[in-house]
């Protein structure tokens, strides 16, 4: 029974990972009175690309192709260790958060190479802004987790989640905000949104994760876009799990508040790209510094408590 | 014991049997390559028999060598065990992969070569199999001497000979701080044996550390003595810059373990000053490394970072250990040692790679090579796995390692304020140096094997022989294995834990981490099989269809060519302008002047800061100083015989 219960959460992330961009599409169409996209578009990209036949740069070699095929591998394999709603995923275990964080690593490393293996100038750009912006958002993410740690005692995610409780929001409330702002920052540039990078740009110069995918057509593509709502669910669940502590017995409660929060969160993201602009580029280094100092700053607080 | 000296035995005959063939270069080459593999196989019996069967562990006294202050033993511990593995697998790989690089050296004579080859490891051996400081220096000394024969094999270039005599300086350096710091034991302990060294009294134990760290951290290159090292391993031949950066700067990290076993209880300063040694050489060594415009020196300047890792996990280790969490230390110290043993195995693997570029291609300019992966399809796939393997990735080997002392320094979070504080620096540096890490090697990787050939050197460029190729394939093998089944290394490691800091470390080091590594274990084959999962449903998807070849979209451009792409110059640019302050790069830069502008220039060189702005001026200064005492030498043979006369006759009255 318990098998058969993990199981479900986790079909049930990879089945409804797809609809927090579509809620984001959603949010921004209302902020901006358009009629909008379906909710379920990307649903339904991701069914024509699987069908098309893609275009090979003669240029590439197979790294080309393992890109999004990684990228996608080590995002399930990520949502493996996720808790669902208040519940340890299946391959939960202490330290599973150092996991992760190296499965996104290796995503990351792969994407870039694959973007290199085109010998296209706009795709080595993107490639070197997402290797730079790595560089800050990779501590920042370590800080916020090593805060969490710390406050609750834990070394494994689930453990974090399950022994946060509205109490520790009482007792730690400086604490948590500063780590729920980083890591919503944190989410915000990992997962290219605006301020850090706007996914509907329409110009390869100011593109960041979308100039890398610019030669990837057909199943590849479908994987990237597949990959990329799956890395959105994974950070916007350590969010819900962070700002919304919430332990019921049932587990069909605790599932439905948190499929909630998400898409809370999804409708956040949506609001912040509607309210503000993209940063200029060179600027983007600095707001990821604000996240590593906002962690920083959490960790700190809770040593000295 | 039997074997690990007849290992000796195979190494320094076939070494001196290698020297007599002479001119004969394929003689050589067997007798060489032969010796070492054979001796590698017979250390590697003694080796495996210490770490995997209990109670193995074997003294083999000489009394024949007795020498005043004790006498000339050897002891395999599971710690000198832990650090001989790679000696032996390493050497083994370097052997056949070196069988058909220097094979081509173009009628050169090589038995000279393989001899040294076979003599550095016959002595890195003995450095760690030594238990005394006598026959330790010696080892130490014959180590030093046969790598700088080597780096010093492409003599006619200028370039290398200052490398070598950096190199010199640096060994004759760091042997003058050990020989004070067994000075220092010896003196407090009446015996220069290791087993029986204590901890000097007072302010004599600050010293001898000291000693340890200037001495073993001019040989591991730790920031700043790190000098010598981006000069040294680059200009050797690939396979002895594979052993040299793998194997022979861990004897540096070996030391330092020894000497904090002897030096026990510690201070409380020492920690710290591990780990921030440690912070620095991890930061400054992948920071120059992402500026490096050459593959080899990039892969020097990346053993800098790797050994600032090992340093960072040993000080937290320290300062865990000095507030009494024992299994933080444990965890610290197993990852620490891990990450020696990973270093050696995809450091060795990498350059053995930047060999195979350089051997195809002739050049290791980064922004000179590209489009390789299709001319060396599996040269290229090794040396991502290496690549991977060093940016800390699952599932290989080097996110093991890191992984344990990410675990320690979070374990480290929750205890007791000090090595609380200690261990968020720790984060902080590791997690940035991982960042770092990635970007460098995805550069690396992205501008030698992916994209269009920067230059026509690369057009003719092709895999090369099956010797070479295997002496990749082993290596990459290895890092895929221990990333793959990390329980298998936990083993070993905590041995190697407690024969160097104590049961007690061991034992929690192996209890903290095995559930973890389970768990890693079966994530990192859960990744293998997603990743064989989309593969095959690719597959599937594209069944029956015929995707269309075409040119690269460059947003319309109808003509790229490849010097169009990004180079590895561009690619680190945001990076490297961050670091600016530090890396000082300079440059020249002449911009597109006018409406039909004639040419352009852009030229960054990535200087070496510290030799440059402290080293070389340091030397000066010090040869003006010597200068005034010029006098002293002449030339006149009498006087110098006066001169040893009268330095006898001083010790003789000063024993009286």
């Amino acid at each position: 029974m318990e098998t058969l219960e993990t199981a479900t959460r986790f079909a049930a992330a990879l089945l409804l990972a797809p609809l927090l961009p579509g809620i984001v599409n959603r949010v921004k169409a209302l902020f901006a009175g358009r009629k909008g996209r379906p909710t379920l578009q990307l649903y339904y990209d991701l069914a024509k690309l699987a069908r098309k036949v893609p275009v090979y740069s003669r240029t590439t070699t197979w790294v080309f192709k393992a890109g999004p095929a990684a990228g996608l591998a080590a995002a399930v394999c990520a949502l493996g260790v996720l808790p669902f709603g208040g519940r340890p995923g299946p391959l939960a275990f202490e330290g599973d958060f150092l996991f992760i964080i190296g499965l996104l690593a290796f995503s990351r490393f792969m994407t870039v190479l694959a973007a290199l293996d085109t010998g296209s100038a706009f795709e080595g750009m993107g490639a070197s802004r997402e290797a730079q912006f790595a560089v800050f958002s990779e501590p920042a993410f370590f800080l916020s987790l090593a805060a969490l740690s710390r406050v609750t005692g834990e070394f494994s995610l689930a453990g974090m989640f399950l022994s946060l409780t509205p109490d520790s929001w009482r007792a730690a409330a400086p604490v948590l905000a500063l780590v729920t702002a980083a890591l919503f920052i944190v989410m915000l540039a990992e997962n290219c949104r605006v301020p850090a990078d706007d996914p509907d740009t329409h110009l390869e110069l100011t593109m960041i994760h979308e100039v890398m995918a610019l030669d990837h057509g057909g199943p590849e593509l479908a994987y990237i876009l597949y990959g990329a709502s799956l890395k959105l669910w994974l950070f916007a669940a350590l969010i819900a799990a962070a700002v919304l502590p919430r332990h019921s017995g049932s587990w069909l409660y605790d599932g439905a508040f948190f499929l909630a929060a998400m898409g809370g969160i999804a409708a956040a993201v949506g609001i912040a790209e509607s309210a503000m602009a993209r940063l200029r580029m060179l600027k983007v280094p600095y707001m990821l510094m604000g996240g590593l100092i906002f962690a920083a700053l959490a960790l700190l607080f809770q040593t000295g408590r | 014991m039997v074997f690990f000296a007849l290992s000796i035995l195979v190494l320094a005959s076939s070494a001196f049997l290698a020297l007599a063939s002479g001119g004969l270069a394929a003689r050589a080459r067997i007798i060489g390559a032969g010796g070492a593999l054979l001796g590698s196989a017979l250390g590697l019996v003694s080796v495996l028999k210490v770490l995997f069967m209990t109670g193995a562990e074997a003294y083999a006294g000489w009394p024949a060598f007795s020498v005043p202050l004790g006498r000339l033993a050897l002891s395999i511990d599971p710690l000198a065990a832990f650090f001989l593995l790679p000696v032996y697998l390493l050497t083994a790989f370097a052997a056949v992969y070196g069988a058909e690089y220097l094979g081509a050296g173009g009628g050169r004579r090589t038995g000279a070569a393989w001899c040294c080859f076979n003599l550095l490891t016959a002595s890195m051996a003995l450095v760690f199999a030594s238990a005394n400081a006598v026959l330790f220096m010696l080892a130490w000394e014959a180590m030093a001497v046969s790598s700088f024969l080597l780096v010093v094999y492409d003599h006619h270039k200028e370039q290398v000979r200052r490398a070598a005599r950096i190199y010199l300086v640096a060994g004759g350096a760091g042997a003058l701080a050990l020989l004070l710091l067994f000075s220092l034991l010896g003196a407090s302990s009446g015996t220069l044996d290791f087993a029986a060294f204590a901890r000097p009294e007072g302010g004599a134990a600050a010293a001898a550390f000291l000693a340890a760290l200037l001495g073993f951290g001019l040989k591991a290159g730790v920031v700043p003595l790190h000098v010598w090292l981006p000069e040294a391993h680059p200009a050797a031949p690939s396979h002895v810059s594979a052993v040299m950066s793998g194997v022979m700067i861990k004897t540096g990290v070996y030391g330092l373990v020894r000497t904090l076993g002897w030096l026990a209880p510690w201070d409380g300063w020492w920690g710290p000053a591990l780990l921030l040694a440690g912070l620095a050489s991890g930061l400054v060594g992948v920071i120059f490394a992402l500026a490096q415009h050459d593959l080899k020196r990039l892969l020097a300047y990346s053993s800098v970072e790797n050994i600032g890792i090992i340093l960072m996990g040993l000080g937290l280790g320290v300062t865990a250990s000095a507030s009494g969490s024992t299994a933080v230390a444990g965890l610290c110290f197993g990852g620490a040692l891990l990450h020696a043993l990973n270093h050696s195995l995809f450091k060795g693997l990498l350059f053995m790679g930047a060999g195979a570029v350089m051997h195809a291609t002739g050049t290791g300019e980064l922004e000179a090579l590209g489009g390789l992966a299709k001319r060396m399809p599996r040269a290229s796939l090794y040396f991502l796995a290496g690549a991977a393997a060093i940016s800390g990735l699952p599932p290989f080997n080097g996110f093991i390692s890191e992984f344990l002392i990410f675990l320690g320094s979070f374990g480290a979070l929750r205890g007791p304020e000090a090595p609380a504080l200690w261990s968020v620096a720790v984060l902080l540096a590791l997690a940035a140096i991982g960042g770092l890490a990635g970007a460098c090697f995805a550069r690396a990787y992205g501008s030698v094997f992916l994209g269009e050939p920067r230059s026509s050197r690369c057009h003719s460029a092709h895999d090369c022989g099956a010797p070479m190729l295997a002496g990749l394939a082993l290596p990459a093998a290895a890092c895929l294995f221990i990333g793959l089944f990390p329980s298998a290394a936990a083993g070993p490691a905590a041995a190697a834990v407690s024969s160097a800091f104590g049961a007690e470390p061991g034992a929690a080091f192996l209890s903290a981490a095995e559930l973890p590594l389970a768990y890693v274990s079966a994530g990192a084959l859960a990744l293998v099989l997603l990743l064989a999962l989309a593969a095959a449903l690719r597959v599937f998807l594209l069944r029956g269809k015929v995707p269309a070849a075409g040119p690269t979209w460059d947003c319309g451009y109808a003509a790229p060519t490849a010097r169009m792409q990004y180079g590895a110059s561009s690619f680190a640019q945001p990076l490297t302008d961050f670091f600016r302050p530090l890396l000082r790069t300079a440059g020249r830069h002449a911009p597109p002047d006018g409406y039909f502008p004639r040419g352009s220039e852009f030229h960054t060189e990535a200087g070496a800061v510290f030799y440059n702005n402290f080293y070389a001026p340091a030397a000066l200064m010090l040869r003006r100083a010597a200068y005034r005492f010029s006098w002293l030498q002449h030339g006149r043979l009498q006087f110098y015989i006066l001169y040893i006369i009268g330095a006898l006759l001083a010790l003789l009255l000063w024993k009286l």
